[in-house]
């Protein structure tokens, strides 16, 4: 009897805390909640200034992003590049940088990956598949290290260069893939990947490929990483104060070059991902801007690897939702891009919110 | 083909006329690091001014009202942008990329409002180059700034200006003061809010107006991203002049010209249009990592705190 009552104590304890926990978890991501409300609303706004009706919008978005199997496929599929380009530019940021430009570092390892895909044949799938991803990896980390060594010798600021490089990699990729690796035909494409570099597809008949567990565990070992390496500590020591981490002993030059690289193989492991797992070749202009989604979903995600992942689910709902939308309703696509955007900015300024309060407050 | 096909009188037209939407953009950006603020949302006003200037030179059959709207829009992105990094302090990089993502959102979506195509929009009544009677009749000279559009030459005025108001004016000593040292300038009677705001909404409206010219200028309509990344060469050229009117003028120069020829290589098809159309970007990087290192920027660009 005693021993119930004990289990029971304990049962009611350990509830109270995991109540405690999420009321916890829901107050930190408050100001996102509000956020991404307040953008939703700004875009009705938008909608019916321009004679759409939101709730038809929204109500299509909605069943496209989760209404049958085909849309969760969808959602996920969008959402996988996405997290690996949040988890590029929470990377950077986290040691005091900003890599704007995963959208660059993403095509280009697309593309390496692409070729290895292709060129490299009569080897077993998995190291095929680990090959591909890994040469990804290296070419994205190679386009991330250039505005890296920029900085450190020359001083030169990343945002400029990091943007400047993504033009310079569409551009690039654009000139490969019309010349010397376009496959016969019209269509601006390289041939088709080996069989055995295709990521298996793990929710069909929808494009979900293996991608996304890729994606989830680089979160989970990103989080790791930073929260409880000395490697992790030295990252975000440099971001939040780089003149005591320099006293500290930490050499905040070399960690940052460090933070440039991975945060481009990041971006390289989505590309990757993104031709081996859903086009099985490099498309000129597959990307819609997938790494410029990562820098929102990064802010939205609190800046943390985990909450990324849910961030990553909403803005790959936008997106796989926004395309029945505007099918249903001819409401243009863009209006998605708009509700981002009105996101960021409202999670640029944190204390947007209290402001508002606070002013009508004062007025009443 | 003969070396005369790419460097000729025209080349150097082509660069002022490539110069222009650049300097604009890169003044616009000295006026809102000289009061402490990093601009890097200048690419998305580009975009948007171009885009307003395009929609009411549409309805109004005017392009100088279009040229006015664009200013306009300008002005309202920077009081946005003021209001979220100085009132409230947020993160100057995060709204300025805020604004940019707006813009190609807004712009487009928009464009595919009335017009019906999310590409390009219709042709709109345009501003018609002028020629300026006497400069026209000089050799060489005459042919290269003798007949342009008029936002051509308001640049040119603008750059002269702007070193005026900067360096000889007690209004631009207060800007500097505010980026430089915004508690001296704060103990000695300045507004420092005040001070912030207009160098801010003064950054955009320049911005606004390059814009327009992108769309009213050079061309007589509005094309999605058309900006280009001109916003982010700005801001090389800004910091390749040392935020200075008449060296961010030389810079904009430079990367007018490395537009300009990238043009001309493209209509000679001597390369793959992608591998020129990478030149600009290229060049700024290089132009970038050469120079920077020996300037300092006029602010820290912190949020000013009241002791």
């Amino acid at each position: 009897m005693v021993k119930i009552e004990n289990s029971m104590k304990i049962l009611i304890v350990k509830s109270i805390k995991f109540v405690q926990l999420i009321k916890e978890s829901i107050q930190r991501i408050f100001p996102q909640l509000i956020a991404i409300l307040v953008a939703f609303l700004l875009g009705a706004i938008v909608l019916i200034f321009t004679g759409y009706n939101p709730v038809d919008a929204y109500y299509s978005m909605i069943i496209g992003a989760f209404g049958d199997i085909y849309g969760i496929g969808q959602t996920l599929t969008q959402a996988t590049p996405i997290i690996f380009t949040a988890l590029a530019f929470l990377f950077s940021f986290k040691s005091g940088l900003f890599n704007i430009g995963a959208e660059g570092q993403f095509i280009v390892g697309a593309f390496a990956a692409a070729i290895t895909g292709i060129y490299i044949k009569n080897i077993p799938s998995p190291i095929h598949i680990i090959l591909s991803i890994l040469i990804g990896a290296f070419a994205g980390g190679v386009w991330g290290l250039i505005p890296g060594i920029l900085k450190n010798k020359f001083g030169a600021h990343e945002v400029i260069t990091t943007m400047m490089l993504t033009y310079v990699a569409i551009n690039f990729t654009g000139y490969l893939v019309n010349y010397p690796f376009k496959a016969p035909g019209w269509v601006s494409q390289t041939l088709q990947i080996e069989k055995t570099a295709q990521l298996p597809r793990i929710l069909p008949p929808t494009q979900l490929s293996a991608s996304l567990i890729i994606a989830v565990l680089l979160a989970i070992i990103i989080n790791y990483i930073l929260q409880r390496t000395s490697f992790g500590y030295e990252l975000r020591a440099s971001g939040l104060n780089p003149l005591a981490a320099e006293n500290g002993g930490i050499n905040v030059k070399r960690t940052m070059l460090y933070a440039f690289i991975i945060s481009g193989a990041f971006a390289g492991i989505g590309g990757a991902g993104e031709i081996m797992g859903v086009h099985y070749r490099f498309i000129e202009g597959f990307s819609p801007g997938y790494g410029f989604d990562g820098l929102a979903v990064a802010l939205v995600g609190g800046l943390n690897p985990i909450g990324i992942i849910f961030a990553g689910l909403l803005f790959g709902a936008l997106r796989s939702g926004g395309m029945l939308m505007s099918r249903a309703t001819h409401v243009p696509l863009d209006i998605v891009t708009i509700i981002q955007a009105l996101v960021i900015i409202f999670v640029a300024a944190p204390t947007l919110l209290q402001y508002i309060l606070n002013w009508r407050r004062n007025k009443s | 083909m003969n070396i005369t096909d790419i460097i000729n009188i025209g080349l150097f037209t082509a660069t002022i006329r490539m110069a222009t939407p650049i300097a604009l953009a890169a003044v616009g950006g000295m006026f809102s690091e000289r009061v402490g603020v990093i601009n890097i949302g200048l690419e998305g006003i580009m975009l948007t001014g171009a885009f307003t200037g395009v929609a009411t030179s549409y309805y109004t059959r005017n392009p100088w009202l279009g040229v006015l709207a664009s200013v306009f829009s300008g002005a309202l992105i920077g009081l946005l942008h003021g209001f979220l990094t100085v009132t409230l302090k947020g993160n100057q990089i995060v709204s300025g990329t805020g604004i940019n993502i707006l813009a190609v959102g807004v712009t487009a979506f928009m464009c595919e409002v009335i017009w019906g195509s999310r590409g390009a929009s219709e042709s709109v009544p345009a501003l018609n180059p002028i020629s300026i009677p006497i400069l026209k009749e000089i050799p060489i000279l005459g042919d290269i700034l003798g007949t342009h559009t008029p936002i051509v030459y308001l640049m040119f005025l603008i750059i002269f200006l702007s070193q005026i108001l900067l360096f000889r004016t007690p209004f631009g000593l207060r800007l500097r003061a505010v980026g430089e040292n915004p508690a001296a300038a704060d103990t000695a009677g300045v507004d420092v809010t005040r001070i912030k705001y207009i160098g801010i909404i003064l950054s955009c409206m320049l911005a606004g107006l390059s814009g327009a010219f992108l769309s009213l200028g050079n061309l007589n309509l509005f094309a999605s991203g058309m900006s280009g990344g001109r916003g982010f060469i700005a801001l090389a050229a800004m910091i390749f002049g040392r935020w200075m009117p008449y060296g961010t003028f030389g810079a904009s120069i430079l990367f007018g010209f490395t537009d300009a020829l990238q043009i001309r290589l493209q209509s000679i098809g001597l390369l793959p249009p992608q591998i020129i159309l990478s030149i600009p970007y290229i060049i700024t990087i290089i132009v970038l990592a050469g120079v920077v290192r020996k300037s300092t920027p006029p602010s820290d660009y912190k949020p000013y705190e009241k002791r």
